[in-house]
């Protein structure tokens, strides 16, 4: 039994929530082969190598995976995943834009953003944004998975040393191509792996007020985190929105001011180790969440935080 | 072109779920029901399309038990052209809906599909992605901007990173996120108008689809739920704890 983990990179460097899934592919056992498809990828190719854990790189360098096209890409899985009991790939939007794809190729069921191994084939999911957790047991001869990276913690990036073996690409699906895209440049950690996240929603009024955040932020290296108000009120970009359907982050310390705390809203944080609330009223449901909550104008409390840091 | 558009009822976003003492599913006597949210977004956007003369037709299509039909109605509200009702006992796996909707693409030949992003229920997002895959269409997931341009499709993502945007061949399936466009409220003439508007109703075997299980459902169980935690009466208390009792700062 081998599984096939599918490395998300951006050609030059492997992202991190591929560590959380070959974490995931660890406590299923068996050797876990990671999937390094892109063009001009070898660099990401050496990086997969290293990886804990990992016993073989595939490696697909063609300039028809330059931008991860699910059309094209899922045709690849489809037919290098045939052989393994298992095909993994984060619960990412890259992840979630082709698995299901490479599923429904393949005959089989999906289950999505797993957040824990009961057994080869059995695994814990979150349902209904969080309020429950279901156990699914997957009757199919290849399971499908995305991992949620929340769920495991990360394997070693280095120490491993997988053999690199180089594959050909499939025909392409020829269907859709890239245009563009608006990539936000920020120097600051990035939201999911970040150690702190300061978020802001409706209460901060406005987008300029987000600079309030950003301070405490720069003192606590803390990455920038958003509600969906503040998301649908133009105040911020929608790559910062935290939540069901937005991203699902689990730091040391989560920091939500201005947020009421609807359940969409706790499904992204709940899982924080320390939660801070700062809200005017006493009332909102985020202080049924939060270990520390301060009642008070967020305006007033946000500077005076920043000072005392 | 014809466009359709896939709905799923759903418990109401607003409503807290809760599991049943068994651990067998979640309860859903009782509960408030609706049109998922993603779907009212699909449906928006295609009748915007209709509105700007880019679409004909407007057929919307719903899986699941007779009940169903209410969100099928109530997309016919907002401006839909007609309904189709997969009747099934209970609500399919993704695989399962996306290949009853393969067939009725197979029988409509529309240029464009619209589904939600998620189902708010299973939290899913397969459906559209699987839809696709089926019938070699190509898909823009998780659209916030979507323009027909000569016969092509662009389609703007919310991706990990920021947007993108990719052109798609049509025909094509689109999933819908959040930020794609705020549906409207049926008015009062327009949910009397409705029910005039033709649903029919087919059975998975009337389109050649047999079901098969590909997962089970073992058990259901509430998550932990934290400990409220304690108010602070200043800012200095706050940070005064972060660094000594909790020690995350
Ligand atoms: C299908 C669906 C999916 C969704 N997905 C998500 C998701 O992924 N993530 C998400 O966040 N939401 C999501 N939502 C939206 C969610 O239901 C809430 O509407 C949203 O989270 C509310 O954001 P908010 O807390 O910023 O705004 P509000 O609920 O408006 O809360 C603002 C808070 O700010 C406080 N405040 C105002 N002024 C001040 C001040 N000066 N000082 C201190 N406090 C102040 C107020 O007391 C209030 O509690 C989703 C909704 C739907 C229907
Ligand atoms: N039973 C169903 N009937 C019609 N459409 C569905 C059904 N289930 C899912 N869909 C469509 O697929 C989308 C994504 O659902 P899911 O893959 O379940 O998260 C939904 O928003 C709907 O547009």
């Amino acid at each position: 039994m081998a599984i096939l983990v599918i490395a998300e990179h951006d050609n030059s460097t492997l992202k991190g929530a591929t560590l959380n899934t070959v974490a995931a592919a660890g406590q299923i056992g068996g050797d876990i082969h990671l999937l390094v498809a892109g063009s001009g990828c070898q660099a990401v190719a050496e990086q997969a190598a290293a990886v804990a854990g990992v016993a073989r790189v595939l490696c697909v360098d063609a300039a028809t995976y330059e931008h991860q096209l699910a059309e094209d890409l899922a045709l690849l899985v489809a037919e290098c995943g045939r052989d393994y009991s298992h095909i993994l790939a984060p619960a990412t939007t890259s992840g979630k834009n082709l698995l299901p794809r490479v599923a429904a190729l393949l005959d089989v069921a999906q289950i999505s953003d797993i957040i824990g191994v009961e057994s080869a084939d059995s695994f814990r999911r979150p349902i209904y944004a969080g309020n429950a957790i279901a156990t699914v047991q997957s009757l199919d001869p290849i399971k499908v998975i995305t991992v949620r990276s929340t769920g495991f913690d990360a394997v070693a990036a280095n120490g491993g040393s997988a053999e690199i073996v180089t594959l050909t690409a499939v025909s392409a699906a020829g269907i859709s191509s890239f245009v563009s895209e608006e990539v936000a440049e920020s120097e600051r950690p990035e939201l999911t792996s970040a150690r702190v996240v300061v978020s802001g929603g409706r209460g901060m009024g406005n987008g300029e007020n987000f600079a309030l955040l950003e301070k405490v932020a720069d003192k606590l290296g803390a990455a920038i985190g958003a509600s969906r108000a503040a998301v649908d009120a133009g105040f911020v970009p929608n790559d910062m929105q935290v939540g069901q359907t937005g991203k699902i982050v689990a730091p040391d310390l989560y920091i939500a001011v201005g947020i009421s705390g609807a359940i969409q809203h706790l499904a992204g944080m709940k899982d924080s180790k320390v939660i801070v609330a700062i809200n005017k009223d006493e009332e909102a449901p985020i202080f049924q969440v939060a270990d520390y909550g301060l009642v008070a104008d967020l305006f007033k409390a946000v500077p005076e935080l920043e000072q005392k840091l | 072109m014809k466009v359709l558009v896939a709905v799923k009822r759903v418990i109401d976003y607003n409503v807290k779920v809760r599991v049943k003492s068994d651990n067998t599913d979640v309860d859903l006597a009782n509960v408030k029901m609706a049109l998922n949210p993603f779907c009212e977004i699909a449906v928006e956007e295609a009748v915007r399309l209709k509105e700007s003369n880019v679409a004909s037709e407007v057929v919307v299509v719903s899986v699941g038990p007779k009940a169903c039909q209410e969100q099928i109605r109530t997309a016919l509200a907002l401006g839909a052209d007609r309904g189709i009702h997969i009747d099934t006992d209970a609500m399919p796996e993704s695989l399962s809906v996306a290949k009853l909707l393969a067939k009725v693409v197979e029988q409509e030949q529309p240029g464009l599909v619209i589904l939600g992003k998620q189902s708010i229920d299973s939290d899913n997002n397969q459906s559209g992605q699987m839809l696709a895959a089926l019938t070699g269409m190509s898909q823009g997931t998780f659209a916030s901007k979507v323009q027909v341009i000569d016969g092509s499709l662009n389609v703007t993502r919310e991706v990990d990173g920021g947007l993108q945007t990719l052109a798609l061949k049509l025909p094509a399936v689109v999933t819908t996120d959040l930020r794609l466009n705020e549906p409207r409220y049926a008015k009062l003439p327009d949910i009397m108008k409705a029910k005039k508007k033709p649903l029919e109703v087919k059975t998975p075997a009337d389109l050649g689809v047999e079901l098969r299980d590909h997962t089970r459902l073992l058990k259901v169980e509430t998550p932990p739920t934290r400990q409220a935690g304690i108010k602070v009466a200043s800012v200095d208390e706050l940070v005064e704890k972060l660094k000594n009792e909790a020690k995350v700062i």
